[in-house]
């Protein structure tokens, strides 16, 4: 039998480790794994950017519960271990007796609630886990929602911003001189109280506070000068402890955290400790880094192989978008350090760098952080700077006559060089990963995890591999959406949701857009984000739509337009065939064409004719191909079991019901479908964005093809035996597309980022987020779907496409 | 100066244009977010594109055809192409519209 291991806390210590020993050793250890919190392991330094809106629950998640159970981990989520019997050699919970032959203590910390009246009124809460998100989310939800945090450290000011960007007034209290005076400076301290005053937040520093005031709830909080803020919530942002209660009982070594040695081994030689909840070399630590380096050195010593941990340096980011701020070491004045301090008040920059003895011990850096790694790299190395000290405070760019270019500065790195900081990877690593094979980010992040955590080193990874691959990498085009602004679209698509902005002059005032009314670029992006996620409160806006959509057909080289009747699921007859040779005799169209969508084009139509010939096509029946949108084009279908002696489904019949239900909807692309009624694939459904391929049993849908910059084959998306199952499928998939995708990615690009089994999850397996797919595709289309041509096809529109006025007489006399 | 009244503001889209017929082709007008009207020649440079119907921004407009941006008031073409399309004086009064003919006919005669 395999020895037992059983590990106490589902965080990110434990779940760290626990990969490492999985990747060298899987079949060691028989694990069983117990988590107070009902859910598998997240990244909880990326709580604040669920708060503030930017990152949802499953962007964070590291471990889940399926990653546990591949790897043989019983877990017993959302059970406490209540007591460690050391002699009998168990851990003992709710529910019974677990026992073990080497037990981890990965228990972290918790957060410190500081003693005063009321503290325990409902409303008052921590900033620890996604609970307390959530209790903070609700909050947010209710009319003038105001909140106070009680502490303006790193958590305390994150938890401000992401409240505040949720539309909570916001009052930070401090009870020192200056914000985050761990990390901070005066200097540094005094512009970021700026910054977040400058967004609305009220600080309030060397405020104590006196008593939490209430009847059944928080209502205000009273500080010892006498100063009253009201307060919906109070969030305590005042400090974690070392969790160490279990470690204490068991009677384990225990000073402000439990005490380990280099092999992270406490007092009793079977029970191994690390994270936030330990004491090593007297120092406590509350920060990723460290974290990681302890469970690396933990994961060694549980295979019997010799590894010490020596501690760790730390830095520090505030992760509060458009806030740059790093520090790192000691920037405390002394007799025996000199400083160079650096400030540029117009753009909002700071930076101080403190030396001793011609060493780098401390570093702040506000506004311009991006030579952070560098100093802690020279920090950790104790690099003598003598030689450099005339151009230090410039950067890496400036020293040994090296030019501004980044490139080369990342370039000129050493080996050693720090790159991720909360992953303790070296550019080393990073070399050597890409000499292995990993080419891009996503590659790089799962061999290394470098930038995979709080991300704010994504950039510097991407420099290291662009250095490093010459010109076979190219930059990943996390690019702003244009020159109006700073955000990409996946952060603008995200603020529109999370801060509920419903129309463009409200994006553009709140997400600063540089220009007074946009461009050409970004127009068209924001009009379909707002249509698509506020369909009922949206109003459309032609002048941001190209002209195809504005005039509902093709632009022509020649200025002429193209116009295409819909025929659902390439279905025609005789009657509508007749009314477009009418049409294209009467409007003298030059010529007609079957589209690859199986449609009928005509070419060459003169815009002021438009509205008429909408109305002549609209009496026989006929209504739009929406031949021009980002929208659903067209249902390639054959004719399946009607007619082939192959078909095995109505695959005609299916191509109809899905334009039906499709049509008229906007998306961020183009949308084309096909459905084939045997694996012949005659309606070359397998290139499509959704191809359904009917077999005997049912039908395969697939999606993300394309055929049209890119060559590529759909993937299987489900196989379903209805066609109800094969029409909610498809729909579901295309509304997820819609709320989520960037403008003008088609299916294939997006699937490629977001990857098929996040979709498939969503789509496939979770019913219920189906069906509110679903119901939010349908709500949409209960305003969206109409024809453009019976809407446009009067005499108004008939006005408004010809000329305003005819000169022609004037110009000639 | 030869003032003509070509029609309502209200007639032009806010960030829109309408054209305008001459004796040498389509003058396109255009009105800003601002209520400004201007008149340019309704043809890009690059490859005859119906500058009327762009997007409009700011005091601009970009082509539909392939994404060239003129400046209204200028004419000249942004970044980084070159390029130039005629300006006409155009103003709003009491909410009409108007061109200046003789300047129009110069056009044509040119």
């Amino acid at each position: 039998m395999r020895p037992r291991l059983v590990v106490i806390g589902a965080g990110m210590a434990s779940g760290r480790a626990l990969e490492h020993l999985f990747d060298a050793a899987p079949d060691a250890y028989d694990v069983t794994l117990f988590g107070s919190e009902p859910r598998g392991n997240y990244n909880r330094i990326m709580l604040s950017p669920v708060l503030s809106g930017e990152k949802t629950y499953e962007e964070i998640v590291t471990h889940d519960a399926e990653w546990y159970t591949e790897h043989g981990v019983t877990c017993r989520f959302g059970e406490t271990v209540t007591r460690i019997d050391r002699d009998r050699k168990i851990v003992v919970t709710a529910k019974g007796e677990t026992s073990y032959d080497k037990l981890i203590v990965a228990t972290g910390s918790a957060p410190f609630i500081i003693p005063v009246p009321g503290k325990d009124l409902p409303g008052v809460m921590a900033y620890r886990d996604l609970d307390d998100v959530h209790k903070m989310l609700d909050a947010a939800e209710k009319p003038n929602p105001k909140a106070v945090v009680i502490g303006g450290g790193l958590l305390g000011l994150e938890a401000a911003a992401g409240l505040q960007m949720r539309g909570m007034k916001v009052t930070v209290l401090h009870l020192m001189g200056h914000l985050m005076e761990r990390q901070l400076d005066p200097a540094a301290g005094y512009l970021l109280r700026k910054e977040l005053e400058g967004r609305g937040i009220r600080v309030h520093c060397e405020a104590a506070t006196k008593a939490i005031l209430g009847e059944e709830k928080v209502e205000a909080v009273l500080l010892e000068d006498g100063t009253v803020y009201d307060a919906d919530i109070v969030v305590m942002a005042a400090g974690i402890r070392p969790e160490t209660r279990i470690a204490t009982d068991a009677e384990l070594e225990v000073e402000r955290g439990i005490v380990v040695n280099d092999q992270m081994v406490t007092s009793d030689p079977d029970i191994l400790a690390f994270g936030e909840c330990v004491q090593h070399e007297g120092i406590v630590y509350g920060l990723v880094a460290p974290l990681y380096e302890m469970a690396k050195v933990a994961a060694k010593t549980l295979q019997g192989e010799d590894a010490a941990y020596r501690g760790s340096q730390t830095s520090t980011k505030l992760k509060v978008t458009g806030v740059d701020l790093f520090s790192a070491g000691d920037f405390a004045d002394g007799d025996d350090r000199d400083e160079i301090v650096f400030r540029d008040p117009s753009r909002g920059v700071y930076k101080r760098l403190v030396l001793k003895e011609n060493r780098l011990i401390g570093a702040v850096m506000y506004g311009d952080t991006q030579d952070g790694s560098w100093f802690f790299g020279l920090q950790k190395d104790g690099t003598d700077v003598a030689e450099m000290r005339d151009t230090l405070i410039f950067g890496p760019a400036f020293q040994g006559g090296a030019s501004v270019d980044p490139m080369a500065a990342v370039a000129a790195l050493p080996d050693e060089a720090e790159i991720c900081g909360c992953n303790g990877v070296c550019k080393g690593q990073i070399v050597q990963a890409i000499q292995d094979g990993a080419t891009d980010l996503g590659a790089m992040r799962a061999v290394t995890k470098a930038s995979g955590s709080c991300g704010t080193c994504t950039g510097l990874v991407e420099q290291v591999l662009a250095v490093t691959l010459g010109d076979d990498f190219v930059l990943p085009t996390a690019q702003p959406v244009c020159g109006c602004t700073d955000l990409t679209h996946e952060d603008v698509r995200r603020l529109i949701k999370s801060q509920e902005l419903k129309s463009m002059p409200a994006v553009m005032q709140e997400l600063d857009w540089k220009t007074s009314c946009g461009c050409h670029v970004c127009r068209p992006a924001l009009n379909f984000y707002l249509l698509a996620d506020w369909p009922a409160e949206y109003r459309d806006d032609p002048q941001s739509r190209f002209v195809n959509e504005r005039n509902h057909a093709n632009i022509q080289k020649d200025g002429t337009y193209s116009v295409v009747p819909r025929m659902w699921g390439g279905l025609t007859n005789p009657r509508e065939l007749r009314a477009i040779a009418d049409a294209a005799d009467k409007y003298n169209v030059p010529t007609v064409k079957v589209t690859g969508g199986q449609r009928i084009d005509l070419l060459g139509v003169k815009k002021e004719d438009l509205p008429r010939m909408w109305a002549d096509l609209n009496a026989a029946g006929l209504v739009s191909g929406h031949a021009y949108s980002k929208g659903l084009r067209t249902v390639k279908t054959c004719v399946g079991k009607e007619h082939c002696r192959f078909g095995t489904q109505d695959s005609t019949g299916l191509g109809v019901k899905l334009e039906k239900r499709l049509w008229g909807s906007w998306t961020p692309h183009k949308v084309k479908l096909a459905v084939s009624g045997c694996p012949r694939n005659c309606a070359e459904a397998t290139c499509k964005d959704v191809g359904i391929v009917c077999v005997d049993s049912g039908y395969e849908v697939s999606v993300g093809g394309a055929a049209g910059m890119d060559l590529k084959e759909t993937e299987a998306l489900a196989k379903v035996t209805s066609e109800q199952e094969a029409i909610d499928v498809t729909v579901a998939f295309v509304q997820l597309f819609r709320e989520n995708a960037k403008y003008l990615d088609r299916p294939y690009k997006w699937l490629a980022k977001v990857g098929l089994d996040w979709v498939k999850a969503r789509v496939v397996d979770d019913l219920a987020e189906r069906q509110m797919l679903i119901e939010r595709f349908d709500l949409s289309q209960s305003i969206y779907q109409k024809d453009p041509w019976a809407e446009r096809a009067n005499a108004d529109a008939q006005h408004a496409m010809a000329p305003l006025a005819n000169l022609t007489l004037e110009a000639a006399e | 100066m030869n003032w003509v009244d070509i029609g309502a503001l209200d007639d032009i889209p806010q960030r829109g244009a309408r054209v305008v017929k001459t004796a040498m082709g389509c003058v396109a007008v255009f009105r800003t977010r601002d209520d400004q009207v201007f008149a340019t020649s309704d043809r890009c440079p690059h490859k005859g594109g119906p500058l009327s119907e762009g997007i409009v921004h700011g005091h601009k407009v970009t082509c539909p055809l392939h994404n060239w941006v003129f400046s209204l008031e200028t004419g000249e073409a942004e970044g980084a192409d070159e390029g130039q399309i005629s300006t006409y004086s155009a103003r709003v009064q009491d909410g009409r519209v108007y061109l200046d003919a003789t300047e129009l006919m110069k056009r044509s005669a040119a």
